[in-house]
């Protein structure tokens, strides 16, 4: 053996180069099933943009495991909703906004966020195994949610992380006093408000947002339920067309003679209020309000709700979909450290302790067949059935164009005049008039 | 006997009345103003001149902009929603300009005369100005709920039916009115109180003697004499009204629909919400000239006001 090394034969250097040429192959493959580098980074620091909501609160709470996990430091700050859009779009818009990580809605920035350029794709750091662990299993994530945060040219530039589906709260003990049954179709929720209606005892048969700009995804909706959005494919207005009618006439009906008074500027949260007092029949909103309704020290109908998915409409069945999603900032130098961060925030676990702590729904479909979670939830069995089967037929709640804010003004303040009596097809001609112009500078701007 | 004689550099010395006629000083304390000077230019000279420059300009954060001239103001005079909402300030203006000062004015010759408690009544009656607006309306829009707002429970209490408050496009603005009567009567009762205090008595003693009643004298000596310190409030009052956006933005964020949009809720639409800093500049030029008209009208009747006038 000893003269085979001190006098090599032919045959073995050809066997040794051999060795040598096939080494690096043999490491790299070692490596990929070496567990995955969370210290690559270790020493950074990465600033983080969040709204502040539980969510966020979460997030702020799990910082400590993931620097002891990845040695990245995290400075988070949470923002009321508003100002912390405020923020994003100023700081993006400056080119060198001062946070790596920034969390934003959806469903009223991802035009924006697309023209402005302000978050990196996601797409090469999914694809990097150096760069994104291997259970974090991308995959897992909801069809829908991803689509909804896909841009038009296909980039992801944020992981959809929250998502709001719309379905409507209804008082069990109303509805079985009265022998009442959960409607079947969009058209049957206004004749059980109706049936529930009890001005005198005062209890309102419907509740939904009569605020302008909040009031907007009500008939988004219920315009949903006509198998159409608010925008063609081809970014043009359908909103005077008579499916928006058809439900800006259902919103009126259902606002102005079953609704409580007042109704007109009521948010989501004068709505819960009523709804948790057991002083409406059904509430049609987003399911991430759901938490207070089960809470004894807030609720007066614990253990009374029921959680129905949006009735189908005429033509077709979906659930208004609206989320939030995470992204890094294209400015940041920090893109790895930052990405470590997003993924840790959205693994499985973190999306879990999400649904866990009452804190909304999340992106995961995962999550929702945890049966410890479902087993251990203050919420029933019918809460998640409704989450699962929402975000089966889910569908952008809102118009996917940059000036959404604006849109929502415009046309919230037509909702508003309807629920006091206007004329809806003149209302949706003059809003769908006032805002025309202001989509088509969006779009060439 | 001591001679005493004053220096010869001191005797010669021009005396000081002399000496400022001779000679000007005046450039040498520029220098002084200098830091002044840079602030003010920094704070206030700059902003204004940006904002007349950017309402000449079509920008909206993100995009490019583009100079369009008074382009801004002529968009703004056909805007429905802009004019709406110059006539809600000037509703809302008026009603919280008023009220409180009448009020304020009454509740000062109340807390004039000497009575019990007077002390503890008059500290109790200032609380509401110190509380933080927006927890004020925060507060007031739990009490404005229609159905569970303790302001209709207090109105069933005496067999009146509920109203909608806030969440009516007929009552929002005289309910915000009221939340502002609430807040700021007291600081008028203090600035007209102050001016009671400091009346002389020689008037109402002659008064008394010629036979006057209560209101001769309230008419005739208190409500001249006290003038200058109303106007003093009304001036306050008005620009606290014309500013007001807080209380406003809490409790109705400018509805229901646009029935509470004044002009700085639209203000705050156009620029934070929608970023159309361009036309929002153009708004803050309008308002601007506004106010410096009213304050130019309110401080000429201030000058008429005064005892000496």
């Amino acid at each position: 053996m000893t003269d085979q090394i001190l006098k090599p034969t032919r045959r073995a250097l050809l066997g040794g180069a051999a060795v040598a040429i096939a080494s690096p192959l043999v490491l790299r493959e070692s490596h990929a099933q070496a567990p995955f580098n969370w210290k690559r980074f270790a020493g950074q620091s990465i600033d983080v943009l969040l709204v502040k909501n539980p969510r966020s609160d979460l997030m702020q709470a799990a910082e400590k495991e993931f620097t002891e996990l990845t040695g990245i430091k995290v400075s988070a700050e949470q923002v009321p909703e508003q100002q912390q859009r405020q923020k994003a779009v100023i700081e993006f818009a400056s080119g060198k906004p001062s946070f790596d990580v920034s969390g934003i809605s959806l469903h009223v920035q991802k035009r924006m966020a697309a023209k402005g350029k302000w978050f990196e794709n996601l797409e090469p750091f999914l694809k990097d195994a150096s760069l994104t662990a291997p259970d974090f299993d991308f995959a897992d994530f909801g069809a829908g949610p991803v689509a909804y945060a896909r841009q038009a040219d296909g980039a992801l530039d944020t992981i959809p992380f929250f998502v709001d589906y719309w379905m409507i709260y209804y008082n069990k003990e109303l509805f079985d006093a009265k022998g009442v049954a959960y409607p079947k179709t969009m058209e049957e929720i206004a004749t059980v408000a109706a049936k529930l209606h009890d001005p005198a005892k005062g209890v309102a048969g419907f509740v939904s947002r009569g605020l302008k700009n909040a009031n907007v995804p009500v008939w988004t909706s219920l315009l949903l339920g006509q198998g159409v959005e608010t925008t063609s494919a081809d970014g043009k207005l359908l909103t005077d067309t008579p499916e928006a009618i058809w439900a800006g006439e259902l919103y009126k009906k259902l606002n102005k003679d079953t609704g409580p008074q007042g109704a007109v500027g009521f948010n989501w949260n004068e709505c819960q209020t009523t709804f948790m007092q057991g002083r409406a029949a059904m509430w049609l909103d987003g399911i991430g309000f759901a938490t207070p309704l089960e809470d004894p020290s807030k609720s007066r109908i614990v253990g009374k709700v029921g959680y129905g998915v949006t009735p189908p409409g005429p033509k077709a069945h979906h659930a208004g979909m609206f989320a939030d999603g995470i992204g890094i900032s294209r400015g940041s130098s920090k893109k790895e450290a930052a990405w470590l961060y997003i993924q840790f925030m959205t693994n499985k676990k973190n999306q879990i302790a999400m649904l866990k702590a009452g804190a909304g729904a999340p992106g995961r479909s995962s999550a929702y067949l945890d049966q410890e979670t479902i087993s251990q939830s203050k919420f029933g069995k019918q809460y998640f059935e409704c989450l699962l089967n929402s975000a089966k037929i889910a569908r952008a709640g809102l118009p996917q164009i940059v000036p959404v804010t604006e849109f929502r003004d415009v046309f919230g303040v037509g909702l508003t005049n309807m629920i006091g009596g206007a004329d809806v097809a003149t209302e949706l001609k003059k809003a769908t008039e006032t805002f025309a112009p202001v989509l088509a500078k969006s779009e060439q701007g | 006997m001591t001679s005493t004689s004053l220096p010869a550099s001191l005797a010669n010395a021009a005396p000081p009345g002399a000496a400022a006629a001779s000679q000007d000083f005046t450039p040498r304390y520029w220098l002084f103003s200098l830091p002044a000077v840079l602030v003010i230019a920094a704070v206030i000279v700059f902003p204004w001149l940006f904002t007349l420059y950017m309402s000449g300009q079509d920008w909206k954060i993100g995009g490019g902009a583009e100079f369009v001239g008074l382009g801004n103001f002529a968009a703004l005079a056909k805007d429905q929603r802009f004019i709406e909402s110059m006539g809600h300030t000037a509703y809302f203006t008026i009603l919280a300009v008023v009220l409180p000062i009448v009020f304020g004015t009454a509740a000062a010759l109340v807390f004039h005369r000497e009575f019990p408690f007077r002390g503890l009544l008059r500290t109790i009656f200032v609380m509401p100005m110190m509380a933080t607006p927006v927890a004020v309306a925060l507060v007031w829009t739990m009490m404005f709920h229609p159905q569970l707002g303790v302001l209709n429970y207090l109105l069933s209490l005496v067999g009146i039916g509920p109203s909608a408050w806030v969440y009516d496009p007929n009552t929002v603005i005289p309910t915000l009115v009221m939340v502002e009567v609430w807040h700021w009567t007291p600081l008028v009762m203090l600035i007209v109180l102050g001016g009671l205090a400091g009346l002389p008595r020689e008037p109402y003693e002659s008064a008394l003697i010629d036979g006057a009643n209560d209101w001769h004298m309230f008419r005739h000596i208190t409500l001249p004499l006290v003038w200058p310190f109303i106007m003093v409030a009304i001036v306050i009052r008005t620009i606290d009204a014309l500013k007001a956006f807080d209380t406003i933005f809490v409790i109705t964020q400018g509805g229901p629909g646009t029935a509470s949009e004044t002009l700085n809720i639209f203000l705050y639409l156009q620029a934070f919400q929608f970023y159309k800093i361009g036309y929002a500049s153009a708004v803050v030029v309008i308002f601007f000239v506004i106010i410096i008209m009213l304050s130019l009208l309110l401080l000429y009747a201030r000058q008429k006001s005064k005892w000496n006038a």
